[in-house]
């Protein structure tokens, strides 16, 4: 009876091991805690060029992370890019003149979306449109028009 | 000249007939499983067997093959200025592929040879068929509650190798190779997806715990009951859970993860 009794509780320490191995993958590795803490408000920023931007990537503010990137899509008349930025819930003070730009972290890492507060008295809600944007760096247009420049230069 | 295909046919009609009689032994298996849940008690006791003691080998080799993953990792992003992406390739490495494949590796070489070489032995033993005598159905009172624990404990095992893994990578890229303990995790919460990588990590091993189970158990149900048919019972269940993990690994992998 009582060896029955260590199996038992052995068996349940190891099943809390593995549930407690898998808690920690979602709240440690994963982006999980992420989700279900703040609904957010989403509002909409359109760009000429979003480069390598992608779903998820990170919206920040002075280097502060304040939301993600929760869809882009084409916008069929303008042919620009139609970003929607998912912003956390208490982030809520971010005035409507705000602009946002596209940035890359480091010469080679990932891009994201960096966001300038502007100076007006009423704040970004659902569905909002940011309307100052500046596009992504492509760097292939960069050295293009440096080289230009530097032929009609030497002239 | 006959001879010849004449042994080739016997082999390949006896590639079917062990094939379907396989199927059968699973159906039999699965329709054994939903009156486990009156006597709990028989998975309990063949969770210990397959599961617990399965822990110790899991969490060794989980902890080191972070701690290798980590070294060379941080070997090739130094290079590239990135080191602070070490957390992100241990952990998606870890938990997409290495986690889910080297624990079904490991437990079919732990506890899939164990269960084949018990079953052998009831049926070379004649338990099986004294079982039957009495009207007890050995696939409900043997082969299903294995099947059932083996279900249950392979991902947990696998999540433990995942996660003893990611804190293997920090001792050493945090301790040792002085990476940025922030930037370690922060990345790694940032690159990970709990539906898109960690589900299906947990799904892949699902389905290997399936795999490997069904072919421990059919291969000592089905073994000659000598000394030596159960020896190479044992070795045919660790060959074939082996290329059983590995081409299910390369089918999910491209299933889950392809479009990406």
């Amino acid at each position: 009876m009582l060896q029955k009794k260590s199996t038992e509780i052995t068996v349940g320490m190891f099943v809390a091991a593995g549930i407690a191995a898998l808690f920690m993958l979602a709240m440690k590795v994963s982006n999980l805690s992420d989700f279900n803490n703040d609904p957010g408000y989403k509002v909409i920023a359109e760009f000429e060029n979003i480069g390598g931007l992608k779903v998820r990537s990170p919206v920040t503010m002075a280097g502060v992370r304040i939301g993600r990137v929760a869809d882009i899509s084409l916008d069929p008349e303008s042919y620009n890019a139609r970003v929607t930025l998912d912003l956390y819930a208490s982030f809520d003070t971010i005035p409507t003149d705000s602009s946002a730009s596209i940035y890359t972290a480091g010469l080679l890492g990932e891009q994201y979306i960096g966001m300038e507060a502007g100076a007006e008295e009423e704040f970004l809600q659902e569905g909002d449109v940011v309307e100052l944007t500046q596009p992504a760096l492509v760097l292939e247009q960069v050295i293009g028009q440096f080289l230009f420049s530097k032929a009609e230069g030497d002239e | 000249m006959i001879g010849i295909i004449r042994s080739l046919g016997r082999w390949g009609l006896g590639v079917f007939e062990r094939l379907g009689r396989g199927h059968l032994f699973l159906v039999q298996m699965l329709a054994g499983i939903p009156g486990l849940f009156l006597r709990f008690s028989l998975v309990i006791q063949q969770l210990f067997s397959v599961g617990v003691l399965s822990v110790l080998i899991i969490a060794v080799s989980g902890l080191f093959v972070g701690m290798v993953l980590s070294l060379q990792g941080y070997y090739v992003l130094v290079d590239f200025g990135a080191e602070e992406s070490l957390g992100v390739m241990v952990s998606l490495s870890l938990v997409r592929e290495l986690g889910p494949v080297v624990s079904a590796l490991l437990f079919a070489g732990r506890a899939g040879s164990a269960l084949t070489a018990e079953i052998g032995l009831m049926k070379s033993t004649e338990q099986l068929s004294g079982m039957e005598m009495m009207a007890v159905d050995p696939m409900r009172r043997i082969i299903a509650p294995r099947f059932l624990a083996g279900l249950i404990s392979m991902p947990l095992l696998a999540a433990m190798f995942s996660a003893v893994g990611i804190i293997g990578a920090f001792l050493v890229g945090h301790g040792l190779l002085g990476v940025d303990d922030g930037a370690f995790w922060s990345q790694m919460q940032v690159k990970t997806d709990w539906y898109d990588d960690i589900l299906n990590g947990v799904i892949k091993s699902i389905v290997f715990g399936f795999v490997v189970t069904w072919i421990a158990l059919y291969e000592g149900y089905d073994s000659v009951p000598t000394s030596e048919g159960v020896g190479r019972a044992t070795t045919r269940t660790v060959v074939h859970s082996a290329f059983a993990i590995l081409g299910l690994d390369f089918v999910l992998t491209a299933l889950m993860f392809g479009e990406n």
